[in-house]
């Protein structure tokens, strides 16, 4: 099990490398200068060169990346171009603004989903199941910034039940800080919902279609018996690891609905520093996002031997 | 012609089916039509026919097990007196595993992956006998593992289903029914998927327990001399209805339906030898051939692979028919697919016509286009986006100065060899049933006139009628084009009929090999001995019926432990 994870990590060592080079020399192919662009209107040639000089931005590509990924090893992700902060305590402030949405969103839509989709199956090609389908393809047909724009109209708008745009954060207000969270959550919510009813309904027609659930019926168990202790662990292994998929995507950035709903997310800040050509806040984000997807699918693959024992750790 | 059955033994009949029909509930098509059967306590019934003939459907029936989509559109269904049709769902569940059990065929997916084998035995007796405590439920599971023949049950009971090969599970797929001491046993094509020798051990497992019980048995299958061995009365079914019904001994001597007929008819049965023509060199030779499987790379080492061949050695002469018979993981595919070059052998050498074969080496290409071969199931192994034309004329890319017409003419000269003709070649392989797609799949490995054929299992997966008329195909073309042929088969029966040559393996090594008649009359080694015990041939007995007959009876058959 320790010599998995130890392999697993090391494994993700290359992605990462990869990740890097890829993020470093693709920013630089963007034409634009960080320190043009901070000036503005007011550069002089020799102001120019000075400020590319205090940034780095004079050195060859390999020796910027020499020391941009020194730093990187020893902790230290820079310091941002446009607001003179270290790059890593934003990044990861930003990140955890994210991830409490994200989480939410995909713990309740796991939590209605999966049940919604064992049902459909079980009840396959009833009205049960009819609405069931059709509720999912609706919800996942809708790109997430309508349905974000749909709440904001009803909800926020016209019902005045939540607050319209804006954030606070959890230690300045808890009360506040939830009812500014609940239309992310859910437009996040409806949307995986709909994803993952048809994933797990899928997965369980595949299931009882099996002798074991025959099995399971002709030695006299109850149907809540057949479904919940026979069906519900085998055809919850590719529902779980399309959670995994969905919470790596999400947690790598939700920038639209970050925008539609104004929440200073990571998805934001990436937003804004590509905007601003902040190379060092754009590589660390996306260097932190693919740690991330790595970290989550990691975890999946490590809990996937609890639903099947046949997959072993090794 | 339904047998008729006196009104004396249905009074006291543990089983009474009358007239049942089920229909598709979406198109109203009927899929069994009128049966109706008796089982008696204690007694074991068979029920035979081919796929589609509605066995399967008719006995699930009985628990409310058919698929959602088949409706009961009229019979009745007394068990035990009772019509099972006025029973409520919960009636109905102390039924099912209480009074009537049932066993399904593929032990690969009859059990809860999931699950410990303990707990999968322990909820059914948690369900039917709610007295029992925890730990009185334990002792039972135990003792009924030991008496099955599990080895170490304590074990067992935290073991996964996976950890047990595909006899063992189906022993403890019989030990999970036969717990709860049902007066009924349903086995549907209980060992199907199993080798002939462990098959026969789970057969006799299962009378053993079940007239230790008093349990009668509904046995499933398509397999008539299995059937025929452990019944004491047959159900003949074909396309939804029951042809004939009657004690095993009495139908099986005379049969008065055609069909039944026909059906023990297609039985295979041992050709005399044919001669061969003299040839001083064979055309496949292998020499001291070694395969490994796996030894997949790790990040930091090289695991150690697994041999699957330990150095065999084996020649096919000219024209000749050498049938590989084994068990399953004896090795016999992994030694046709190395012949053909799909696997790197790892060592030893493979000659055809005299001259090394190897990959990428002189005369690669000449081997690869003269030997071809035809797989076991027809419905994975045909492309379904291709026509039937194109898989055939496909075997003919790449044979030197050979035109498009003439290829063309090749492809229907061959589609009207193996009995399909030229409309055939636009259709697509899922128009065709299980027997022609087998037709076509020959006809892509003789198309190109090879000199020698793989065969794997090539009829394993054929209703036994269609079987007996693909191999009568096979044994037409083999004389009239003259190919030498590797036949991999389980089937004794089919071996017994088409080889000139028996090649026995066991454990990825050679144990016996001869001519058929010294292999089958006086076998040398033990495991070809059990083998041959396992399963008894139908010979024919006149007036179109057939008796048993023990290929060779080695020993009384295993004590059931009890």
């Amino acid at each position: 099990m320790l010599h998995f994870v130890f392999k697993r990590i090391l494994m993700a060592v290359p992605t990462l490398l990869i990740m890097a080079v890829t993020v470093f020399v693709l920013i630089r192919l963007i034409p634009g200068d960080p320190a043009a662009l901070m000036l503005g209107d007011l550069a002089t040639p020799a102001s120019l060169a000075d400020l590319r000089e205090r940034l780095g931005l004079d050195q060859s590509l390999p020796v910027q990346f020499g020391i941009w990924f020194g730093n990187v090893l020893r902790g230290d992700f820079g310091i941002s171009i446009t607001s003179s902060q270290p790059v890593l305590p934003l990044v990861l402030d930003r990140f955890w603004i994210s991830a409490r949405v994200v989480l939410i969103a995909v713990l309740l839509a796991s939590l209605f989903a999966v049940p919604a989709g064992m049902i459909a199956a079980w009840r396959q090609n009833s009205g049960t199941d009819l609405f069931l389908v059709g509720l999912a393809t609706l919800l996942y047909s809708i790109p997430t910034f309508w349905l974000g724009l749909l709440l904001l109209l009803f909800l926020g708008l016209q019902l005045n039940w939540l607050p319209v745009v804006g954030y606070v954060s959890f230690s300045e207000d808890p009360w506040a800080a939830l009812l500014y969270i609940v239309m992310p959550v859910m437009t996040l919510f409806l949307h995986e919902m709909g994803v993952l009813i048809r994933m797990s309904r899928a997965s369980t027609l595949e299931v009882l279609r099996l002798d074991y659930i025959t099995h399971a019926r002709a030695k006299g168990l109850s149907e809540s018996a057949v479904l919940w202790r026979h069906a519900f662990k085998n055809a919850f292994g590719p529902t779980w690891t399309l959670i995994g998929l969905v919470l790596g995507n999400l947690l790598g950035g939700i920038a639209v609905v970050e925008t539609v709903f104004t929440i200073p997310g990571l998805g934001r800040l990436l937003v804004d520093a590509i905007f601003a050509r902040d190379y060092p806040v754009i590589q660390g984000c996306l260097l932190f996002v693919a740690f991330v997807y790595v970290a989550v699918n990691l975890v999946v693959d490590l809990l996937y031997p609890v639903f099947d024992p046949r997959v072993t750790a090794e | 012609m339904t047998g008729t059955i006196p009104p004396a033994a249905a009074l006291d009949a543990l089983l009474d089916v009358e007239n049942l029909s089920l229909c598709v509930s979406a198109t109203g098509t009927e899929v069994v039509r009128g049966v109706g059967f008796t089982v008696a306590p204690g007694e074991i019934v068979g029920i035979v026919g081919e796929s589609g003939s509605g066995k399967t459907l008719a006995a699930r029936s009985i628990m409310a097990l058919q698929p959602p989509a088949i409706r009961r559109t009229a019979g009745t269904i007394r068990f035990e007196g009772r019509d099972l049709a006025g029973l409520s769902p919960k009636e109905l569940r102390e039924l099912r595993g209480g009074r009537i059990g049932m066993v399904f065929q593929e032990p690969m997916t009859s059990l809860n992956p999931s699950m410990t084998i303990g707990r999968q035995l322990e909820e059914g007796l948690a369900v039917h006998q709610r007295a029992l405590s925890a730990d009185g439920r334990r002792d039972r599971v135990l003792d009924m593992l030991r008496r099955v023949g599990i080895a170490d049950p304590d074990g067992a009971l935290a073991a996964y289903p996976h950890q047990f090969s595909g006899g063992m599970r189906q022993r403890i797929m019989l030990a999970s029914v036969m717990l709860l001491q049902p007066a009924l046993l349903i086995a549907d094509e209980p060992t199907t998927a199993l080798d002939a020798v462990v098959q026969r051990d789970v057969l006799e497992l299962m009378v053993g327990l079940t007239r230790a019980h008093g349990t009668a048995v509904l046995m499933i299958s398509h397999d008539l001399s299995m059937v025929a061995r452990y019944t004491d009365r047959i159900i003949v079914m074909r396309k939804g209805e029951i042809v004939e019904q009657g004690r095993t001994d009495g139908l099986l001597r005379a049969p008065r339906h055609p069909y039944t007929r026909a059906l023990l008819s297609a039985m295979p049965r041992r050709q005399p030898a044919r001669p061969l023509p003299p040839a001083a060199a064979p055309i496949i030779e292998v020499r001291d051939l070694v395969v490994e499987y796996g030894g997949r790379r790790g990040l930091f080492r090289r695991e150690a692979g697994k041999r699957a061949l330990h150095g065999l050695s084996l020649s096919v002469m000219p024209q000749e028919v050498v049938a590989l018979v084994g068990g399953s993981g004896s090795g016999k595919t992994t030694l046709g697919r190395a012949i053909a070059g799909l696997l790197a052998p790892s060592g030893g050498t493979i000659r055809y016509a005299g001259r090394p074969v190897e990959a990428g080496g002189e005369g690669w290409a000449d081997y690869r286009r003269n030997c071809q071969m035809v797989f076991q199931d027809p419905y994975s192994s045909l492309d379904p986006r291709m026509t039937i034309g194109a898989l055939v004329g496909e075997a003919l890319r790449g044979v030197p100065g050979m035109g498009r017409r003439k290829k063309a003419e090749r492809v229907v000269e061959v589609l009207s060899e193996v009995g399909l003709g030229r409309p055939y070649a636009d259709r697509y392989p899922h128009e065709l049933s299980g027997g022609q797609r087998q037709r076509v799949a020959i006809a892509r490995a003789v198309v190109r006139r090879p000199a020698f054929v793989i065969a794997d299992e090539p009829v394993s997966a054929l209703d036994v009628t269609v079987r007996a008329q693909v191999l009568e195909l096979f044994a037409d073309l083999q004389a009239r084009h003259g190919f030498s042929c590797l036949f991999i088969s389980h089937d004794l029966g089919v071996v017994e009929q088409i080889a000139d040559r028996v090649v026995v393996m066991q454990d990825g090594r050679i144990v016996e090999q001869g001519d058929r008649d010294t292999v089958f009359d006086r076998p040398a080694h033990p495991y070809t001995r059990r083998l041959l015990s396992a399963i008894p041939a139908l010979e024919p007995a006149g007036e179109g019926g057939v008796r048993l007959k023990w290929r060779f009876d080695e020993a009384a058959p295993e004590a059931v432990p009890s």
